[in-house]
This record gives structure tokens, sequence and C-alpha cells, in this order.
């Protein structure tokens, strides 16, 4: 059976150019880049390299630049980093972020509070899951340590008003981080004209490589690290660097944004059309997230009366590989938080499926999979009723 | 030609996974499923997320093979279906046999639905017992191997359902099964030997019952088959016939369950001599096709693990079986399942009444 990939947002497969860029590194130019010899010098030079790239994409200064083993770390980094860093230095105690947030952003700041008594508050969101601007003016304060909203949303799609966001953030001194791992493979923007302190990226989201990411911002940080050891990364980050995985990241995240002018309009095609057709044919679907503000590639939805954990093995069997916000491997799935903050009903968020594209994803593969999915849902629904 | 597809239905242990390997190897397109079903308090936080020990066992040997594997979920069913018919069972004082419930409502019922709306072409357990296919006929026969032989949880299945159903060990020993599963490095260890339910729990069916079905455990009257008061008891659950264990040591002469009476909760009780029944009632009986004929002599198993006994069926009617049997049989036990063979095939099955 061929079976089609509709989980970009979960992972991509690495891209073969990135493979070839980084294949010397592991064999050949095998060098600990804090080595002083030459094999050792071979290695810094091409971890120089990558942070030069990527500090020249998001328009920062090198040292704006650290590299982490992914996503998660990076939100660790920025959220509980930086939350400690400005209680030590300038006494702040309070934290602010959104219920739609990734776990790796919204666990971090519950043990902030649970465990390390800062003061956690969550801002509204409206129905497509975007920061209420309002409530998060009321809520900023000059004790706000920082502020982590995630720039778009993995679960539902929406794109945040990032800029806006860190207006009001910076009007009260608060530091901004936002979790940009799925927005980074989509979206071309820079920390100049989008002022966010920090971002967090991840490289396989964008046809890189599994276990490296980093965090960004205009200039080196402050926070402190949250894996100490050796003085990597200007300190903040201790641990031998990643090599092979960091050159493949620069280069990953080069070959996403020398796409993204052609391949956004084509995704977005598709995916509005899938939206169209799934909307159109199956009678009790709705669609979870902002219709127009989100990733080109995402699309996502929840239907009545569907168990979408069953949903997810009944495509499997049919040869689409999708995901759910409530997707549990041990067929104990619980409704997705980030849909709940949405004010979608318990039941009803249980009936979830994302379905995201990418770089093998053709007009054939959406007309197939949406012509399998109206009779999936039916067979579903019989089950349930 | 497209390859058939058949799930196999996974518990992580040595059958159902050499099941899926003789499958592979006769070129089935296989898959796995394991069914989430509802189990008692079990220590874990409710709803958790975390994969208990068996699921993370079939998943890797779902690996090994390169097979794709699922977890469906079916508590609600279970327990609606195959749960709570048990505790109203023993709370009306029959012994039910809630696997062979589960074969035919959860596992050929809502797994086998699955199964065949989803594009596949069979669903295939580790039962020992045999099929055998003649155009449109299915006949069930017990496995090869006598001594694991499990023709008797599968007697409930409908024709319909077997003509989707695979028995791939069958035709083999469970020695063999072992030394296969050795040879194609997968894990040897039986997952389900516990003689325990699934669903129990650790503290045990009697535990289980007493927390769900407490109208089963109150003290109630001892009688003899004269209908003479002898003492009490401490509720129906506790008892099952044939049984000695825990009737007073005051007697003089061992006594027995002879029968339990649920209108009266009361339980007869008597001597070896008076125990034993060579006559019942079966109901809800399955049928094969292929019919059963009264003047013929089957053999019968009353129990999962009893001997079969010769017995001539006396009539069939409203969906009932009158059974004499060849020899009295000490614990003819009302909601356990009776099996009639015809050398080694199944051919009907019904529950005592």
């Amino acid at each position: 059976m061929d079976r089609i990939y509709l989980d970009y947002a979960a992972t991509t497969p690495l891209d073969r150019r990135v493979f070839a860029k980084m294949e010397p590194f592991f064999t050949q130019d095998f060098g600990n880049p804090s080595s002083i010899h030459t094999f050792g010098q071979q290695a810094e030079a091409a971890v120089d390299n990558a942070r030069t790239g990527i500090a020249g994409m998001f328009h920062v200064s090198t040292d704006g630049v650290i590299f982490t083993s992914g996503g998660s770390e990076s939100d660790n980094l920025a959220v509980r980093g930086t939350a400690l860093w400005q209680r030590r230095t300038h006494g702040k105690n309070k934290i602010i972020t959104s219920p739609v947030e990734h776990h790796a952003v919204l666990a971090t700041v519950e043990q902030l509070g649970d465990a390390y008594g800062f003061d956690v508050h969550l801002v509204k969101v409206d129905r497509s899951g975007k920061v209420d601007l309002t409530d998060l003016e009321r809520l900023i304060d000059e004790d706000t340590a920082v502020v982590s909203i995630i720039f778009a949303n993995n679960e539902i799609g929406t794109i945040n008003p990032v800029s806006e966001i860190a207006e009001v953030c910076h009007r009260k001194g608060a530091i901004f981080h936002s979790d940009a791992v799925q927005a980074a493979a989509h979206l071309e923007f820079d920390l100049e004209n989008s002022p966010i302190d920090l971002i967090s990226i991840g490289a396989h989201k964008f046809y890189g490589p599994k276990g490296v990411g980093a965090l960004v911002s205009r200039k080196k940080p402050e926070l402190f690290p949250q894996i100490t050891g050796g003085k990597q990364e200007n300190g903040l980050r201790a641990g031998t660097h990643n090599v092979p995985s960091i050159v493949g990241m620069a280069e990953a995240l080069l070959l996403a944004r020398e796409g993204m002018a052609v391949r956004s309009p084509e995704l977005t095609h598709m995916r509005d059309r899938l939206i169209e057709r799934v909307t159109e044919e199956i009678p009790g679907a709705m669609v979870t997230g902002d219709l127009k503000e989100r990733l080109p590639n995402h699309a996502s939805f929840v239907f009545e009366s569907v168990d979408g954990n069953r949903l997810l093995v009944q495509l499997d069997m049919a040869g689409f590989a999708c995901s759910s916000g409530s997707a549990c491997k041990t067929g104990d799935p619980q409704p997705s938080d980030v849909l709940l903050a949405l004010g979608i009903e318990p039941k009803l968020a249980l009936g979830s499926l994302r379905v995201t594209l990418g770089s093998g994803t053709t007009d054939e593969h959406i007309d197939s999979f949406t012509r399998a999915l109206p009779g999936l849902i039916e067979a579903n629904r019989k089950r349930n009723s | 030609m497209e390859r058939k597809k058949v799930v196999v239905a996974m518990s992580g242990g040595v059958d159902s996974s050499v099941a899926a390997a003789l499958l592979l190897d006769e070129g089935y397109d296989v898959s796995g499923i394991m069914l989430k079903l509802w189990a008692d308090e079990c220590g874990e936080k409710e709803n958790s997320c975390c994969p208990p020990e068996a699921i993370r066992q079939a998943r890797e040997v779902a690996s090994i093979l390169g097979i794709p594997f699922y977890v469906l979920d079916v508590r609600d069913l279970f327990k609606a279906r195959i749960v709570d018919g048990f505790i109203s069972d023993y709370a009306n004082g029959f012994t039910p046999n809630p696997c062979f419930n589960c074969n035919r409502w959860i596992r050929w019922g809502v797994l086998l639905d699955f199964v065949l709306q989803n594009g596949n072409d069979f669903l295939a357990t580790g039962h020992y017992a045999r099929l055998e296919r003649e155009g449109e006929f299915v006949r069930l026969r017990k496995g090869v191997d006598e001594t694991k032989d499990q023709s008797y949880v599968l007697s409930g299945l409908t024709r319909e359902q077997l003509s989707h159903t695979l028995l791939p060990l069958g035709g083999y020993r469970k020695v063999q099964i072992r030394a296969i599963a050795r040879e194609k490095g997968l894990p040897v260890a039986d997952r389900r030997d516990s003689q325990d339910l699934c669903f129990v729990g650790k503290l045990g069916y009697r535990d289980f019952l007493k927390r769900h079905a407490p109208e089963a455990f109150v003290e109630g009257q001892m009688v003899d088959s004269s209908g003479m008061r002898v003492g009490t008891h401490a509720g129906l659950a506790n008892f099952t016939i044939g049984q000695r264990k825990g009737l007073g040591a005051g007697n003089r002469e061992p006594v027995y369950v002879l029968s339990k009476d649920a209108a009266q909760n009361a339980i007869v009780v008597g001597s070896r001599a008076e125990l034993g029944r060579d006559r019942f009632t079966a109901r809800d009986l399955n049928i094969s096709p292929g019919g059963i004929q009264s003047a013929d002599k089957y053999m019968v198993k009353t129990r999962y693990k009893a001997s079969p006994v010769g017995c001539s069926l006396i009539d069939i009617q409203n969906g009932k079986l009158d059974v004499i049997l060849e020899e009295p049989v000490l614990d003819i036990t009302p909601g356990q399942i009776a099996v009639f063979y015809d050398g080694d095939e199944v051919v009907a099955s019904g529950i005592i009444q």
C-alpha cells in the first residue's frame, strides 16, 4: 500500500541536500569544536558558519543564536532561564503565557509556579486561539518577568499577532518569548521587523535533523543556562556541540526560506481546497483555529460524534498518516487542552483531526484523502451511536 | 494480485505474536490491534496515558515484524456488555464465562466490525483451534495440541464470524510455537497465564464482586436436599457447584454444594453421593449449519477445563437443548458453557440453564 504522509507538523523527512551537508561531520570532520587542534578548528568553523547563517536570516547578531537539542529545550531555556534571571536581577515575579501553548512552555510555566513560586497568569484567547491583546494589557505590569506566547499554533495553526504582543510587552519592560517551532518552517520573519526578544526553533519541522534547535534573540540574551557545565554557547548552554545537526539545521532553514515564496501559495491552495471539501462534504465538521491567519500547510477539524483516536487508526489503515490534538498511542485519549481553551466541548474535542501538508504533498493526495474521509467518518459514527 | 489484509488481535504474548509472524510468512498484509478493555482500579491513575506493559510488548513485537500496530479503546462497550453482565449474572446465582462472551461480543463483535469496515479481509487470533473451509462452509475444530485447545471459548462464534477469521496456530503444538518464536526473535513468555479475569484488578474476582455485587454476599440459608435448614452461608458468590471448602467444619461427613437458589438466597448442600447430575438444559444455542441430530451421540464439555463426557440430545425446541449424559458430572454449573463435539468438530454450544 502507498502510504500518504499528512503529518508534517509532527515532523518532516530530512532533505537530501541537508543530509549531504551533514554527512562529512559524522566520520571525517568529527572534531570537537572546543578543541585547540586542527580537527577542532574545522568543526568550530562549521558551527560558526551555521551560526552566522542563522543569525543573518533572523537579522540578529551571532551571539544571539544559542544551539540547543530542539524546540522543547529552547522553550525551557527561554522561559525558565529568563524568569529566574529577571527575578534575580530585577526582583520580577510574574509570568504570563496562554492556555494554547505547546506543553514545553505550559509545563515549564506550571513548574515555575509550583516549584519556584512565580505568579503565573494565563491570558485569554478567542475562539480561534488568538491572544486577546486587551487582556494581555490588563495582566501585564512592571513586575512581569517574561511573557511566552506561541507564534503559530501546532494544533490549530492559528498565527498570533506577535509584533503587537511584543509592543505591549516592551511598554512594561517585559521579555517576550515566542515558540516559533511551527512558524519557522512556513513564515519568513526576522527579529527586526517582528521585535520578539526570544524565539525557539527546532530543525526537524523544516526538513532538518531531529534533536537540534536554537534559541534566537537580537543579542546575547540575559538568562540562566538550564544545562550547566562547559562554556559553550557563551556559557548559556553547556555540552559538546552536535556539529552535524547544527550544520544541517542551518542548511535546512536556508532551503526552507528560499523555497517559501513558491511553496507557500501552493500549500495554501491545497490547504484551502482540503478545508473546503471536508467542511462541505462531511456533516458536523468544523474547522478549528483561524481560517485566514493560519499556517499555510495546516488544516484542523473537529467532527461531531467521532472518536478521533479511532479515526486515526482508520486513516492509517486506509493509508493516510494524520494526527489529532488528543492523539494517544495507548488508546486512552484526553481532550486536548488547546481545544478546550477555545471553548470547544470536551466530547467534540475528542473528535479532532489535524492534517498538515508538506514537501511531498500533491493535489492527488488531497483528492484521495478527501475522497476517503467521509466514509471513514461515517463508519466511525456508526460505532459511536 | 492484491494481498489479502488481515488484522491480528495482539496481546504481546507468544501466541498472538507467532500468529502474526505465520500470516506474514503466508503472504498476508498484516497489521496488529490491541483492545483497550475496561479494568477495575488497577493502581494506575484513571485515564492515564502511560502504556501498560502489555501494550509496550505488543508494540515491540509489531516493530520486530515490521507491521503497523494500533490500540483500540473499547472500554465503554466492554464494561456495558461483559463486566456488567458478569456482575448481574453472579448476583443472580449464575457463574458466567466472560471470556466466551468477550469473544462473541467484543473480539468478534466491535473489533471484527472495525476490521471489516476498514478494508480488511480477516481477523486473526492466537487461539489454539482450527478452521476448516469448504466453500462457504466453515467448521471449527479443536487445535492439534489438545492440551492447549481453545475451541471451547470460540464455540459461541457464528459461521458468519468464523468465515472472516483466521486461526493460524490451530495446526501447531505449543512447543512448536515457542520454537518458532525463538527462531524469529520474538518474546517467548506467556503473558496471560494468570488464572484470573483480565478486568477484576489485583485483588481477584471475589473481591471485585464484593465491591460490585454486594447482594451476592448477603448471608443466607444453607439447606439439605430435603429443604431442611442445616446452617447459614456467607453469600452465594462464595460458592460454586461441587465446592466443599467453606461450608463449616461442624459436619461429621463432608458436604458439598449441590445447587444455588438465587430467589431464596439459599444454597443446597449434600453428601458426595448426592452430587452430580446426568442431565441439563442449554439455552442461547449456537448450532453449526451442519446441524445436530438428536439420535447421534456427541461429546460435551461443561467447563473450559472439564474432560469431555459422552451425551445424547433428547430434544431441541424453543431454542433450548435437553441433554442426557452418559455419566454424571459433579459440577454442572448454571451460567457456564456447554460445548458439543462430534469428534474434534464443534457442532453446538449453549449456556447451561
